[in-house]
């Protein structure tokens, strides 16, 4: 058992490696402070490098047949002597119900975003010698809203779907949001914090005073919409950059995840997965139980370094 | 933080520019921008070209409108050799893939085409052939000579009398009457608003694009039919009524009245722009009426189109146009001979600059050469330090040494108290920039074209950063690094060594100064944008584009970003999602800096006056005249207003 670990922590004998220390000491002693640290540091890591991690989860739910939901979700970690800027984007698109091809739009919605962004982007991440890109972050949002919205006018004329994009770079989010799919900024500590508005007929009567938060928890209409992507012929989507939560998630969701869990019921899964696979797996599992209405997707992302 | 200046961009000598007055100045530093946004129209699949004859008898003439799923035409019916028959082609390009979208499409086609070959009302096209050719589907409609009231509406400068809306307004409750009565059952139109609205060429109205117009399938998520904007709450909710259509006829009405597009604002906010607020020219009875047709429940409105028809025409016979009576606001001037000086001081040249304050004494530079100390509570003079150059850089106090430059090219430090020189040091051209003041270096810009760092105690040059361009920006430092924009348009990022981290060209000089948060910084610049970028890498966050140029430097505070610009607005911007929330109007250009003291702001203009606004709406306060244009910045300390003006005086108000 010595001989393993010399051999695999090369074989030092005036200064045995911590590792094999802790090991050797694990049973028969309390730890000592230099052990504490060496756990404490490995699972809570600093990191020189900056970069996005994310994973994703989606479900059919268990009482539609169809998933008309789509996700898209991309990370890159670029660094070197050139600089280190972390860039990713993440879509959550939910297309609206029924014979209205909602499929077609929310796939139409994720692929023509991140096409035209990507575009945008290319000669900067994929030239050997980059070139800035002349647009701002929210420029660039709004043309690929656009573009997004003539591609389902395109492909399925009279379809919608809602859109929730957010473009990281470096530690910037830019979001594009249209639609009830919702971005939170969620906390270690616990803080949930909603950044997107729903553009739902229940949000805007409860904004307007004309019901309560607690008629609006149980309006039949709730999932009206009067702005989605595809619909109408002046498309206001908001858009806004905010600073990367550190330390904090970002999760994208889809009203199949929102609307069927609580919002603290949604942190402790979170905080509780130890890592985001599970963290997604686990709050898809638990709008599945929760009786899984509609279709569930979700995003988290977090940055670190 | 930059002021102002009675110099011009591209005047290299100082002496020859000293005596060019303010009006030269103004009309020429900021010569009008040719607006390069361009034509980002959409690529529409295959339009038919003039001289296509369809059918073997509609010959295309011109484009007359473009759809969402393809063209409207004018067309000549050849079937009428002798006479010219023109007729509007309204074209239906299925693009859908999916068969089965196909077909609903064309369903809705056709739908549209036999509800209107069963309508006859004057203010209703008719309708004269309907076919369909491979994936295109075709509607032949009787064609409209004029325009549509959204484009009348958007061509007209001010607003559209209310006779004229009145008269419209009018004719369509009596088609909408029409429709609502139309038996077997009743047609709603459910997408009142004004491009379906055609005022022909003897002024009459026509509704037109009926392809909504049908029964309402209700339930699901997304059956959104109808225009965002002019639907009513009951409407998303899939109940069409006659109800819906007058929300949308006083919605239209708003519209027309207002020039506010309903589709750019929030869902059923009507309440907050009051007709009469945004136009005064409009009647109470008018107001009345409309807000009757744009209550929130459908059973509070008219009860029917007729109900509104005999409203409006009540208002009609009331407000004949002698009887008009046009209200005056009830705003601003009342306050504006109220503010008095709490003291003032007279130098011997123009303020341009902006003062500072440091242990009760107020210190500030004229273009008399003289950078003055006055007593901060009565404006009693302490003493004045000549330099050989007029002074527009704003004074730094530090250690109780006062730093500043001089268009004598040099940085100046005295002692706060006696006013006694320390030392100074030369650059090679004139110093408009204002010093900051960082981690033991005093950072200074100058026309020499560089970025100076200099020790604060010795006064001795540390590094300097050669830029292509005179630098009158002031520095902007943040923990690591130094950020300055130069006359060429270009914006440098520099660590505290002098090397270049990163850099920003805009398409016009950088005269104003930074400010930021730790996520973001913000300058405006003369190529009339203010801009939002990342300060770690440069990357453009956002673009707010400003009416003109601008040199005033922004200021932030709650997420909002404030700045003037040459057009003589200050504007108030949202700092995360680049939106204006609102503008204010001074009467001539703005290019000092606005300042938020408690819940006001100050800021100077061109016409004389320094204004005070409540920051979060922009409303007016009060506002101070004084005898000559206000370039500088206000200095707010201790509940009193000091700002400088070209009248030569320095006034102290209470804030």
């Amino acid at each position: 058992m010595d001989k393993f670990f010399r051999w695999l922590f090369g074989n030092n004998q005036q200064q045995p490696s911590t590792a094999v220390k802790t090991v050797e000491a694990a049973n028969t002693a309390p730890l000592s402070e230099q052990q504490l640290q060496s756990i404490v540091g490995n699972q809570n890591p600093r990191f020189d490098l900056q970069q996005l991690i994310a994973s994703g989860g989606q479900s059919v739910g268990k009482q539609r047949e169809l998933n008309e939901d789509s996700i898209f979700a991309l990370t890159a970690t670029m660094a070197g002597n050139s600089g280190n800027l972390p860039f990713g984007l993440y879509i959550v698109a939910d297309g609206m119900g029924g014979h209205q091809f909602g499929e077609v739009a929310s796939n139409a919605a994720i692929r023509s975003v991140a096409g035209y962004i990507m575009s945008k982007f290319h000669p900067f991440l994929f030239q050997v010698k980059p070139e800035t890109v002349e647009e701002s972050f929210q420029e660039i949002m709004q043309a690929a809203v656009a573009d997004a919205q003539r591609a389902i006018q395109k492909e399925a004329p009279g379809s919608g779907t809602t859109l929730t994009a957010a473009l990281v770079v470096g530690q910037q989010i830019t979001v594009a949001h249209v639609g009830d799919s919702r971005a939170y900024f969620i906390y270690p500590d616990g803080r949930i914090e909603p950044i997107t508005r729903d553009h739902s007929l229940v949000k805007r009567l409860e904004e307007l005073g004309h019901i309560t938060p607690e008629e609006a928890a149980n309006y039949p209409h709730r999932n009206v919409l009067y702005r989605a992507l595809g619909q109408g012929e002046i498309l206001d989507p908001d858009i806004f950059t905010l600073g990367f939560p550190q330390p904090g998630y970002l999760m994208i969701c889809s009203d199949g995840l929102w609307g069927v869990i609580a919002e603290q019921d949604l942190v402790r899964s979170i905080n509780e997965a130890p890592n985001l696979q599970r963290a997604c797996q686990n709050l898809v599992n638990a709008a599945n139980i929760a009786g899984g209405p509609d279709n569930i997707s979700v995003i988290l992302v977090q940055l670190i370094g | 933080m930059l002021n102002a200046f009675k110099w011009l961009s591209n005047v290299p000598q100082q002496t020859i520019i000293y005596r060019i007055r303010r009006d030269a100045l103004e009309t020429r530093i900021f010569p009008e921008l040719s607006d390069d946004q361009g034509n980002q129209n959409s690529n529409s699949p295959r339009q038919l070209q003039a001289g296509v004859t369809l059918a073997n008898r509609y010959a295309i003439q011109e484009v007359i409108g473009v759809g969402g799923m393809g063209s409207v035409y004018r067309a000549r019916d050849m079937h009428f050799p002798n006479v010219t028959k023109l007729v509007a082609v309204k074209e239906m390009i299925n693009t859908a893939p999916d068969p089965l979208v196909r077909e609903t499409i064309v369903q809705n086609f056709e739908r549209e085409a036999n509800l209107l070959a069963t309508l006859h009302h004057t203010s209703i096209p008719r309708i004269y052939d309907y076919f369909s050719l491979e994936s295109r589907s075709y509607l032949v409609l009787e064609f409209i000579h004029g325009k549509d009231m959204e484009t009348i509406i958007n061509d007209t400068k001010g607003f559209l009398s209310e006779d004229q809306v009145l008269t419209w307004a009018i004719e369509l409750c009596d088609v909408l009457d029409y429709l609502h009565k139309h038996k077997p059952d009743p047609i709603i139109f459910r997408d009142m608003k004004p491009s379906n609205v055609m005022i022909n060429i003897n002024g009459d109205v026509m509704l037109v694009d009926f392809g909504i117009a049908k029964t309402f399938q209700s339930g699901i998520k997304g059956t959104m039919i109808g225009t965002e904007g002019y639907s009513p709450p009951e409407q998303y909710r899939g109940e069409a009524t006659p109800a819906a259509d007058i929300y949308a006829m006083g919605a239209t009405i708003h519209h027309a009245l207002t020039r506010r597009d309903p589709r750019v604002e929030p869902p059923f906010s009507f309440a907050e722009r009051p007709l009469r607020r945004i136009n005064q020219a409009v009647s109470a009875e008018m107001e009345t009426v409309v807000n009757m047709a744009l209550e929130y429940s459908p059973a509070s409105r008219f009860r029917s189109a007729l109900d509104m028809k005999q409203a409006l025409m009540a208002v009609a016979r009331k407000t004949g146009a002698l009887s008009r009576i046009s209200v005056s606001s009830p705003v601003s001037t009342a306050t504006t001979g109220g503010v008095k000086p709490l003291w003032s001081f007279k130098c011997e040249d123009e303020i341009r600059s902006t003062p500072a304050i440091f242990q009760g004494v107020l210190y500030v530079g004229s273009y008399d050469n003289n950078l003055y100390a006055l007593n901060s509570a009565d404006g009693k003079f302490q003493w004045k330090y000549p330099t050989e150059g007029g002074v527009v850089s704003r004074p730094a106090v530090v250690d109780g040494n006062i730093y500043f430059g001089s268009e004598d090219k040099r940085l100046h430090v005295v002692s706060a108290r006696s006013g006694k020189v320390l030392w100074t040091y030369y650059t090679d051209g004139p110093i408009r920039s204002s010093p900051r003041i960082a981690e033991g270096h005093v950072f200074i810009g100058s026309d020499d074209g560089h970025l100076h760092a200099v020790n604060l105690n010795t006064g001795r040059l540390v590094w300097r950063f050669e830029t292509a361009d005179a630098v009158r920006s002031t520095p902007y430092v943040t923990s690591d690094l130094v950020y300055v924009g130069n006359e060429s348009g270009d914006y440098y990022a520099v660590d505290f060594r002098g090397v270049l981290k990163w850099r920003f060209h805009a398409k016009r000089s950088i005269t104003s100064s930074t400010v930021g948060t730790p996520q973001t910084i913000y300058f405006s610049s003369v190529d009339s944008t203010l801009y939002a970028l990342d300060p770690r890498n440069g990357w453009v966050i956002w673009r707010f584009r400003l009416g003109k140029a601008s040199i005033s430097t922004p200021c932030i505070v709650d997420d909002m970003i404030f700045v003037g610009a040459s057009d003589g607005f200050i504007y108030a911007v949202d700092a995360r999602s680049a939106k204006e929330v609102w503008r204010f109007r001074t009467e001539h250009q703005v290019n000092g800096s606005p300042v938020i003291y408690k819940d006001s702001l100050y800021c100077g203009s061109v016409d004389g006056n320094l204004y005070c606004l409540e920051y979060r709406t922009g409303r007016l306060r009060w506002k101070f005249g004084t005898e000559g244009p206000i370039t500088g910045t206000p200095l707010v300390y201790d509940d009193i207003v000091y700002i400088g003006s070209n009248d030569h005086q320095i006034y102290a108000l209470l804030a």
